[in-house]
């Protein structure tokens, strides 16, 4: 009887198959696209164009601390310091193509969706122009509401409807709507089990050791629209079911003594060392705003669903909302405090982070703490000083335990 | 008797107190983690006390160095310590300033003594005690001679306050278009005023605002940041030990089984 896998072992074979089939593609003659995290991938999926994803790639080279050779390239190469390190690795890894995680295909097509920021904007058009390839942008309007506007839904919707014209043309092949529709389907449906499994660290103790959501974020971004996708979040939300029921908390060997938030991005370069100094201290990072980013979830068929989908992650939305949103999950995940990323490449995340805080805890007295970092440019953190604002953190939410805690309870 | 260590990046500091809160022996050394300050300012700290290392029950480390220290009860952060020892001194204490040698800190404390949040400089030495450092020596003065040297200086210098090394380069051409060496003094103590202003505007400022660290020596500095934050400061006479004292104080709190 062939044993089941765990999700993990599936985890690791699916991203290896996502880079592996990339290459195939490209070594096949077919098109590769190279699409920014939060893109209707849809569309390329039902036109069986093979995408990879620039962020998730320079992700893994930084996880494996091979960020900084890239970012000198870049560096040398006259882009900026202040650029967006994710940036600076993935026009390096253009001109290198060879890294120590996997590597991926040059693109034949660029596929770029700025409700993240309008730093993808340059960094992709300087990808198409230098490789001479085609690039389709979607521009969901920042929402300054509270919102999303029934114009800005008119709008997006009808650059899904444009872009849909532009793949036609670009591969010569008709856009097949049935397949559209069943990968709507799948893309919601993986989008709301990746929400189910990650909801289940609401337990306390959590299920999940929420360092995982790092790793299984790689899937929700590059496979949103697959089958496999799909079976990945449903077997992981099984299995945390499971631990949940039998009340087991996140790790073998220690007791869930604090429960927190990561706002913003990881440290991949330190991702280890972040994870060991949490650790340390009983805190287990619950939740960050990734689970929220990917649940990206609309009526199959529903054009103006998907429209507004992609226009609804968080980063896209007003201070109000951001604001709702934490406060929201504090509440719901029974936060002891939150763990804020200044990340020196981030402009957008880093630009209201000030305020953020300053009313999550006026709203819900959470303890909370800013350290300064950068997701992929490992010279722009330091370990001691995290450690200390992370000490200084538990300091603080064991005094306010001590006097009751938080008041939002 | 109850020992706290403060290890900073460019001092070291010990206080003992006895189970009354009375601070019986002091330590300051001008050399900070990684060299044998720590071990000297405690030695000082016993002699001035007059007891032996065995008679201290409890001792708690604080400061950069302290995951490195060795033979203390306890390590707690320097932020809980600075508030635990400006609180016992000055009770009405909801705003501490820190300024140390390689970072600043605004910490902002609840009437019942608690933390409730703080912020600290980001990497760069502008704001902090390294930057006067360096201003002196490009100044060619002893630090302890530049709150003098300001005093008398008149304002309209600007030196940025975004990084250390660009400060430099500005006073040297400052200096080379004639500037007087109290002009640039004076500009130099309101960029790092303006720096902290900052971080206080980040934190919200609420009365009392007391000041810490070994910059807190400089009169001028206090002054200038007071001109910032439109707030009066007030000085404590022994600022660089404020963290060495609420890390003793801790101690103390241990034994009594109530921290
Ligand atoms: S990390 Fe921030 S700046 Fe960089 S691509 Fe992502 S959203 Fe844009």
């Amino acid at each position: 009887m062939e044993h089941q896998k765990t999700s993990k072992q599936l985890l690791g074979e699916l991203l290896d198959k996502h880079y592996a089939d990339a290459l195939h593609a490209k070594a096949e003659g077919k098109p590769v696209a190279w699409s920014t995290s939060i893109a209707p991938q849809e569309l390329l999926e039902t036109m069986g164009i093979h995408a990879v994803y620039p962020e998730n790639h320079a992700a893994a080279i930084g996880a494996r601390k091979h960020a900084q050779e890239f970012i000198n390239h870049s560096e040398g190469k006259g882009y900026s310091v202040d650029i967006c390190s994710y940036a600076r690795v993935n026009l390096a890894y253009m001109d290198i193509q060879q890294c120590e995680a996997a590597n991926i295909p040059l693109p034949d097509l660029i596929f770029c969706c700025n409700n993240i920021c309008n730093t993808v904007i340059k960094w992709y058009e300087n990808i198409a122009k230098e490789l001479n390839v085609p690039m389709i942008l979607f521009d969901p309007p920042f929402n300054h509401e509270y919102e999303i506007s029934d114009q800005n839904v008119k709008y997006i919707k009808a650059q899904i409807l444009h872009a849909i014209t532009r793949l036609e043309e670009i591969t010569g092949q008709k856009f097949d709507y049935d397949r559209f529709r069943e990968v709507m389907k799948i893309s919601s449906e993986t989008s709301r089990w990746w929400k189910k499994a990650s909801l289940l660290a609401c337990a306390k103790p959590s299920p999940l050791n929420g360092f995982e959501l790092f790793n299984y974020m790689a899937i929700i971004v590059c496979m949103r629209g697959t089958k496999e996708g799909l079976e990945l979040f449903k077997l992981w939300h099984d299995e945390l079911q499971e631990k949940k029921e039998k009340g087991v908390g996140p790790w073998k060997d220690g007791e869930e003594k604090y429960r927190v938030m990561w706002d913003g991005i990881a440290c991949w370069p330190y991702l280890g060392d972040t994870y060991k100094v949490l650790k340390k201290y009983g805190i287990n990072m619950v939740t960050s705003t990734y689970p929220d980013s990917w649940y990206i979830v609309y009526d199959e068929n529903d054009l103006d669903g998907m429209a507004r989908a992609y226009s609804s992650n968080y980063v896209n939305r007003n201070l109000a909302f951001g604001t709702d949103n934490i406060i929201g999950i504090v509440k719901d995940f029974q936060l002891d405090g939150i763990i804020y990323h200044s990340n020196r490449s981030c402009k957008l995340m880093d630009f209201r982070q000030f305020e953020v805080q300053r009313k999550v805890e006026a709203s819900t007295g959470v303890s909370s703490v800013i350290f300064d970092g950068d997701q992929t440019d490992p010279r722009a953190f330091s370990l001691a000083q995290f450690e200390t604002r992370i000490q200084a953190l538990v300091e603080m939410m064991e005094a306010k335990k001590r006097m009751g805690g938080a008041f939002y309870e | 008797m109850y020992l706290g260590v403060d290890i900073g990046s460019s001092s070291s500091k010990a206080v003992l107190i006895n189970r009354a809160g009375m601070v019986c022996g002091e330590g300051i050394v001008n050399i900070g983690t990684g060299s044998k300050g720590p071990q000297i300012s405690v030695e000082q700290a016993l002699r001035q006390a007059g007891i032996q290392r065995c008679d201290v029950r409890k001792c708690v480390v604080t400061g950069y160095g302290r995951l490195m220290y060795e033979g203390a009860d306890r390590q707690i952060t320097e932020i809980s310590c600075h508030a635990k020892g400006v609180k016992f001194l000055w009770p009405t204490a909801s705003t501490i300033i820190d300024i140390g040698g390689q970072d600043a800190k605004v910490i902002r404390v609840s009437i019942n003594g608690i933390v409730e949040n703080f912020v600290m400089n980001e990497k760069c030495a502008a704001g902090t005690g390294r930057f006067l450092e360096v201003m002196a020596r490009v100044l060619d003065c002893r630090i302890e001679d530049l709150s003098g040297l300001a005093a008398r200086g008149n304002p309209g210098v600007v030196i940025s306050n975004t990084c250390t090394v660009f400060a430099e380069s500005e006073v040297i051409s400052q200096l080379a278009a004639g500037m007087s060496i109290e002009d640039v003094a004076l500009g130099a103590h309101k960029s790092i005023a303006q720096r902290i202003a900052g971080l206080c505007n980040r934190i919200g400022i609420a009365d009392a605002v007391v000041m810490t660290g070994g910059v807190a020596l400089n009169h001028n500095v206090v002054t200038a940041i007071e001109k910032e934050i439109h707030h009066p400061i007030i000085r404590l006479e022994d600022p660089q030990a404020m963290g060495a004292l609420g890390a003793a104080i801790f101690a103390r709190e241990m034994e009594a089984g109530n921290s």
